[in-house]
């Protein structure tokens, strides 16, 4: 077929759709300066957590605290997908993309939820991620959409026709590398990273052009011989340490870095066989954008035996820091405490636990955590537990308020037993294995564990507010302009919450588990927030 | 005979079942069974949990499934996966997952080796008569659904957690036969066995069998209470309570 020919068919396809949909819906070219400055324009949504920020902030404010109770729900899709529902859509000028799980990825009318097409993807049957073949949605630069696969291919698909455009392996998942997160478009790179880091892998990080998806850069989360910290794992360990990546990476354009969270040493529970501190597991490291230079890490948990992955979703801020504005990273870690690192430095401001947190009782100078509790032949009750104080879930910041907003599970502990799988503490209280249904908390009485939606004051760290729940969550934080935070859990509700005082103003029960985090979007005018659970996506607008 | 063809024989025999569990499981050794317990705990019991019961309906330590396996069924699943489910496919040999099959299938076994000295004809009529146990059990078709349903509990139980049940109740109770109380707005209290709840309603089935709901907000109280279960540690004799303990282990849903 002649190129044109096709082309032209491929541009001529998705007009075709939009007008047989009655819309005037096209896909525009999004530029990086775009995606960089997303809050001017707060209609559109164009990366994981609003902008490379990640302070997952709507600016938009039709939907307010006072009007809140009047929302409706507008529509909802259904994905043909029994697997978790992780994805954050972004949306484009009325034009919605998520990833239906594990692979595909459809295009949708913001406005009503109707399918443009779907781009089918039926990974190698390798691709095998831990815990659970899920994908954390799509990324987009021009008129182009990247995904990573639970196979570990990185794919660049056509936005208007659902077409594949080129598709690279990252790693081979034979390796058991898998890529559950969204990619960080950073100018005119694609920055990934792989997942797997619960068993035998050597992870990293790498930018591929966006263009031809050639590898231009990469970053292994373990150093190598000759490397510095590569005297931080024992023997031969550094191999097969695991350090996986997978949840979505932020960029500073001041300092041109980007900033991912890294996971958990391999193997997860037996730091016997992998002695030291095991960098750069469980740490934020800063890379220069254009290189893939390390430029400076900070390690949240030194030498884990607890699975505290620190692959929460690193969110810049701008605060008043000790009277002064800071260019900040704010992180409330798997491990129980909660961080303020000066991203252009990586120094340590602060650290604080934001939950039950008994394995350290402070730091050094250089913001070292003193820990306290080891897994022991009988067992050590150590807080939090093995899934942590809040897992993958991202939070948000409203410069608004000037807060941080994070689910979390509190009070919940584990036994951990030297080189095992860490046992449940309690009776009732068991271990969850990730995502798994319960229909009834194990916990008895609400009190000994439960999910939470709380506020915090960067500056101090301490807490303004809290929403408990019965049950714990899974789900991320939305913050908007009219003064909201929008959560949802386990139980199948999704909330909207007064960002000031944390009470409960709206409330829709949505048949299905809340694993994602909202996002919000206009359309003609018209302010929506979405919404995953169970195996759906709802939308809602004020009638 | 190639080594491919070795393997391709050996996957044939397994897909037709040629080597039944029983034989099987008599050949491994002590070396055998620790690699299984090994591998297990290295990649199943991320998920599985440390003894295998972590995953409502699965308990792989007592040999529980979803429907009824073979070891090469097992191994098959542990090789395979199960497509739309988040049991992943491994790199495993045959091998190595008969192993881990080897080992849980030991677990199994190990575990339901406790010896009774107890008779089942008598724990039945000591059930059905003065222990009135099926006030609140159900065995089969008969007997109450307000407390746990005992049509299968010998297979979901080991004998000395039955008589722990007996003799200490509120011991440990499966987080699914917890006992909640809730107080209306008019002072009505009803209290019963509680299916779910969460930040907002919760979800009964009470004390006359009856399936109820509540919003929390209508509520004056609401909370778990004690089991109703009453320790029999007194109340029957030891031979009674081993009786008991005889029949419930029998009950395998037959």
């Amino acid at each position: 077929m002649n190129p044109m020919t096709l082309r032209a068919r491929l541009v001529f396809l998705p007009l075709v759709l939009a007008l047989g949909a009655g819309l005037s819906a096209q896909v525009t070219q999004v530029t990086f300066d775009r995606i960089l400055h997303g809050d001017r324009e707060p209609q559109n949504w164009l990366s994981y957590s609003a902008t490379p920020l990640n302070q997952r902030y709507s600016p938009l404010t039709q939907i307010t605290a006072a009007n809140v109770k009047n929302l409706q729900q507008q529509w909802i899709w259904q994905a043909r997908s029994l697997e978790k529902f992780e994805a954050t859509p972004l949306v484009v000028d009325g034009i919605m993309y998520t990833v239906q799980a594990p692979n595909d990825v459809v295009a949708l009318d913001a406005a009503t939820g109707r399918p443009f097409w779907t781009f089918s993807y039926t990974p190698a049957p390798e691709g095998r991620p831990c815990c659970g073949r899920v994908n954390r949605g799509v990324a987009i630069l021009g008129d182009t959409l990247y995904m990573g696969t639970i196979d570990a291919h990185l794919i660049a698909i056509d936005a208007r026709s659902g077409q594949p455009i080129w598709n690279v392996a990252v790693a081979n998942a034979k390796d058991r590398y898998s890529i559950t997160h969204t990619p960080l478009i950073v100018k005119d790179k694609v920055i990934i990273g792989t997942g797997g880091g619960d068993g035998p892998i050597r992870g990293y990080i790498a930018a591929f052009d966006a263009k031809t998806g050639k590898e231009a850069w990469r970053f292994y989360t373990i150093p190598g011989p000759g490397e510095p910290g590569h005297e931080t794992w024992s023997g031969e360990s550094w191999k097969t340490g695991g350090v996986g990546i997978w949840n979505a990476g932020a960029y500073d354009v001041d300092t041109n870095l980007v900033f991912f969270g890294t996971g958990n040493p391999a193997p997860d529970w037996d730091g016997r066989q992998r002695l030291g501190d095991n960098l750069y597991s469980d740490s934020v490291v800063a890379l220069d954008a254009d290189s893939g230079t390390l430029k400076w890490h900070y390690q949240f948990t030194p030498h884990d035996e607890l699975d505290y992955d620190s692959t929460q979703v690193p969110v810049l801020a701008d605060v008043e820091w000790q009277g002064r504005l800071r260019k900040v990273m704010l992180w409330a870690n798997r491990n129980g405490v909660m961080y303020v690192l000066d991203r252009t430095t990586g120094e340590f401001l602060k650290g604080k636990p934001y939950v039950k947190t008994n394995w350290l009782d402070g730091f050094d100078s250089k913001g070292r955590p003193n820990r306290v509790k080891f897994p022991t032949p009988e067992g050590t009750l150590i807080h939090p537990h093995v899934h942590g104080a809040t897992n993958w879930a991202p939070p948000a910041f409203s410069p608004k308020t000037g807060w941080f907003y994070v689910a979390s599970w509190e009070n919940s502990g584990t036994v951990a037993v030297e080189g095992q799988f860490p046992r449940a503490a309690g009776v009732n209280n068991r271990q969850t294995a990730m995502g798994q249904t319960n229909l009834v908390p194990f916990y008895n009485d609400e009190h000994e564990a439960y999910g939470v939606v709380r506020a915090f004051d960067p500056r101090t760290l301490e807490r303004k507010w809290e929403f408990r729940m019965t049950d714990i969550t899974w789900g991320g934080v939305l913050a908007t302009a009219g003064d909201l935070v929008f959560s949802g859990g386990r139980e199948g509700y999704f909330l909207a919450l007064d960002a000031r005082t944390g009470s409960l103003l709206w409330k829709s029960s949505v048949g299905g588990q809340v694993n994602a985090a909202a996002m919000s979007y206009a359309v003609n005018g018209k302010q929506f927030v979405a919404i995953a659970a169970g195996n759906s996506l709802f939308a809602y607008a004020l009638p | 005979m190639t080594i491919r063809t070795a393997i391709l024989v050996a996957a044939a025999a397994l897909a037709v079942g040629l080597w039944p569990s029983t034989a099987r499981a008599q050949h491994e050794t002590a070396a055998d069974l620790l690699d299984g317990e090994r591998a297990f705990r290295a990649t199943c019991a991320n998920c599985h949990g440390p003894d295998g019961d972590l995953i409502p309906g699965i308990d792989l330590g007592r040999g529980q499934f979803r429907r009824s396996m073979s070891d090469a069924d097992l191994v098959q699943i542990i090789r395979s996966g199960i497509p739309n489910t988040p049991m992943p496919p491994s790199s495993m040999s045959v091998e190595q997952a008969s192993k881990i099959v080897a080992y849980l299938r030991s677990l199994a076994a190990t575990r339901r080796g406790g010896a009774v000295a107890g008779y089942g004809d008598r724990g039945r009529l000591v059930f059905d008569g003065k222990g009135r146990c099926a006030t609140c059990h159900r065995v089969g078709a008969n007997g109450s659904r307000v407390g746990p349903d005992l049509t299968r509990i010998g297979e979901l139980r080991r004998a000395t957690d039955l008589e722990r049940s007996l003799v200490e109740p509120g011991a440990q109770v499966d987080p699914t036969n917890r006992t909640y109380r809730v107080v209306l707005r008019d002072g009505s209290a009803v209290t019963g066995r509680l299916l779910s709840h969460d930040t907002f309603t919760v979800q009964i089935l009470d004390s006359h069998e009856q399936l109820r709901s509540f919003v929390k907000t209508d509520l004056r109280e609401f909370g778990f209470a004690p089991s109703p279960m009453p320790s029999y540690r007194g109340t029957l004799t030891d031979q009674e309570i081993a009786d008991v303990v005889a029949y419930l282990a029998s009950l395998k849903g037959r």
